[in-house]
């Protein structure tokens, strides 16, 4: 591969940035959807508390959300432990911490943005589905999923450039090691603080920009493509 | 057979409603905001009732002390929305065949074929729903609705969001329904000349509760005066055989005991009668038999009432040699200068123009 000017651990760090975007987009898009859905279409009580509850990392500070992340899923945290011991599954200092860290940052915009999309489907168009005789579940992966599909991608995108983004939670949660956790965001913080840093930084940054402006061109495209088959009448 | 009976309180509307639906088309009729969408929407599963019961034949749908809720989806009952609500992301073809995989296979009595021929929507297939006009959309979903197999279609105002042409355009699709397909149909409306034509049965309503049921023409002739707003509503029914047909000036008349009745357009002369309504303010009353005027349609009647407040219109309730009664709005002006009392014997001129195609309806022989 052309090295393009980039140091091999700048290309580390490119590689491991999109990597954990891209599993904290895909592993949380199923949840965001139900999410979504619940927010959108059952009235109950205690709504305004979940809703909250979702949106919460948006406006705490990252490194409070980074810090809850290591005092429940450390090692020694209640979550963390009881992963290591069932699943042998350990989340600190790894890139799959830095997955959950950035895919609980960029899920209220993920849910957000599918649940504009699926409040914008009028709810008689569900219900005519239904006295048809789909089953709710039917209905749900027949009607309103493709008809949100221009929300989910949007959702989707949103959530993997912040993924990409992401720095306070992540650096907090899973410290910042080249090759495991060191994103782009977490390459530059760390050239900034080094002597003659200044060019590595520029490169990255340069790179975070033309990465973010190819994904939301992508979403763009894939939008416009599911909006021309949803669009309502 | 339907048997409704439900309760539902919201916080400024009470529904207390209970009626019966046989086959053939049952009219809930009533000014918006009287409860009919509710009805419709508690058939079709879509709201719940707060006490109540519905069967449809034997099965139980709700009964609310047995905690019976039967979901949407398993009760078989179709549902036509005034604006048709196609799924935007499916061709026509697709929007039609939906409900059809979820019927079971012995129960799908209504085949494709049939009905996109009857609805004459062949050619659209292969069309998206944004692509189709109105008139074309609530056919496919009303043949979306019958390809289900439904055992009872509802319809919500399906003629509402239409211009006048188009109206004209579904009624008759929606009397093959009735005739070829036998599906009951419950069907809301406030407009009074699609009640007049289509239902056997009407029900009316007004503020959440029955205040009659009945023929058309038992429900629908106002019982008093209506609010000057309403007066237009006010229509009386009237059914008599084709006498015979004038093509060359696209009138149709009709033998009435109380003479003969001129209707816009060519309506085959079958066995049975023509069933009209007749707007109230479309009815001009003489004393004497006019000479000279334009009006074809004069009936003989005597008075057996006379509707007044101090509204600036009265209504006087006629009574037709054959039994039928007619309602007639002049003012009161008019009643007064002309000496109009109960006994009296009149002449009731019936405009054509004013007799809208909508309302015409072609009874089955008796």
């Amino acid at each position: 591969m052309p090295d393009l000017g980039l140091s091999p651990e700048e290309w580390t760090a490119i590689r491991l940035s999109l990597r954990i975007a891209g599993l904290a987009t895909l592993a949380s898009l199923p949840l965001a959807i139900l999410v979504a859905h619940w927010l959108a279409r059952s009235r109950f009580r205690g709504k305004v508390l979940v809703d909250g509850l979702v949106h919460l990392p948006l406006v705490l500070p990252p490194v409070v959300t980074g810090y809850v992340l290591l005092v429940l899923f450390g090692r020694r945290g209640p979550v963390g432990a009881w992963l290591e011991q069932t699943f042998g599954l350990v989340l600190s200092f790894r890139w799959t911490g830095a997955a959950l860290a950035c895919a609980v940052m960029g899920f209220p915009l993920m849910v957000r943005a599918i649940r504009l999309g699926i409040e914008a489907i009028d709810p008689r168009l569900e219900q005519a589905a239904g006295t048809l005789g789909a089953s709710p579940a039917w209905v749900f992966a027949t009607v309103t999923l493709p008809l949100a599909l221009p929300g989910i991608i949007a959702g989707a995108v949103l959530c993997f450039a912040k993924a990409l983004g992401e720095f306070g939670a992540t650096i907090t949660f899973v410290s910042n090691i080249p090759g495991e956790t060191q994103t782009i965001p977490a390459a530059i913080y760390a050239y900034t603080q080094m002597p003659g840093g200044d060019a590595g930084a520029f490169r990255l940054s340069i790179v975070a920009v033309i990465i973010a402006l190819g994904a939301l061109v992508a979403s763009e495209i894939l939008a416009r493509r599911s909006g021309t088959r949803a669009q309502p009448e | 057979m339907i048997r409704f009976d439900c309760q539902l309180d919201r916080r400024d509307f009470r529904f207390r409603v209970a009626f019966e639906a046989e086959s053939g088309i049952t009219a809930l009729f009533g000014p918006s905001g009287s409860g009919k969408t509710t009805a419709i929407r508690l058939l079709a599963g879509l709201e719940r009732a707060s006490e109540g019961r519905i069967t449809l034949d034997e099965r139980v749908l709700l009964d609310t002390r047995q905690r019976v809720f039967i979901p949407p989806h398993r009760r078989r009952i179709g549902l036509v929305f005034q604006d048709a609500q196609l799924l935007p992301h499916l061709d026509t073809r697709a929007n039609l065949t939906y409900g059809r995989s979820f019927t079971p296979r012995d129960e799908r009595r209504i085949d494709f074929d049939p009905v996109v021929e009857m609805l004459g929507i062949g050619h659209l297939l292969d069309r998206r729903p944004e692509t189709l006009s109105g008139g074309e959309r609530q056919r496919v979903a009303i043949g979306r609705a019958l390809l289900a197999s439904p055992h009872l279609l509802l319809m919500d105002e399906p003629l509402a969001s239409l211009d006048a042409a188009r109206k004209l355009e579904i009624l008759p699709f929606i009397e093959r329904l009735r005739d070829e397909f036998g599906v009951p149909v419950v069907y809301v409306s406030h407009a009074v000349e699609e009640v007049a034509r289509l239902a056997a049965r009407v029900i009316r309503l007004e503020n959440g509760s029955v205040t009659a049921a009945g023929s058309p023409a038992e429900v629908l002739a106002p019982v008093a005066l209506a609010s000057l707003a309403e007066r237009f509503d006010a229509v009386s029914v009237l059914s008599a055989p084709v006498r015979r047909h004038l093509p060359e000036y696209g009138v149709t008349v009709l033998d009435h005991p109380a003479g003969e009745i001129v209707v816009p357009g060519q309506i085959p002369a079958g066995q049975g009668e023509v069933r009209v309504a007749i707007r109230a303010t479309g009815v001009t009353l003489a004393v004497g038999r006019p000479a000279q005027v334009s009006v074809r349609t004069i009936l003989s009647g005597r008075i057996t009432a006379i509707d007044r407040n101090d509204s600036p219109f009265a209504m006087a309730t006629l009574i037709l040699p054959g039994g039928q009664s007619l309602k007639a709005y002049a003012t009161r002006l008019a009643f007064d200068a002309l000496g109009l009392d109960v006994g009296d014997e009149v002449q009731a001129l019936i405009k054509a123009a004013t007799i809208d195609e909508r309302s015409l309806a072609l009874l089955p022989p008796a």
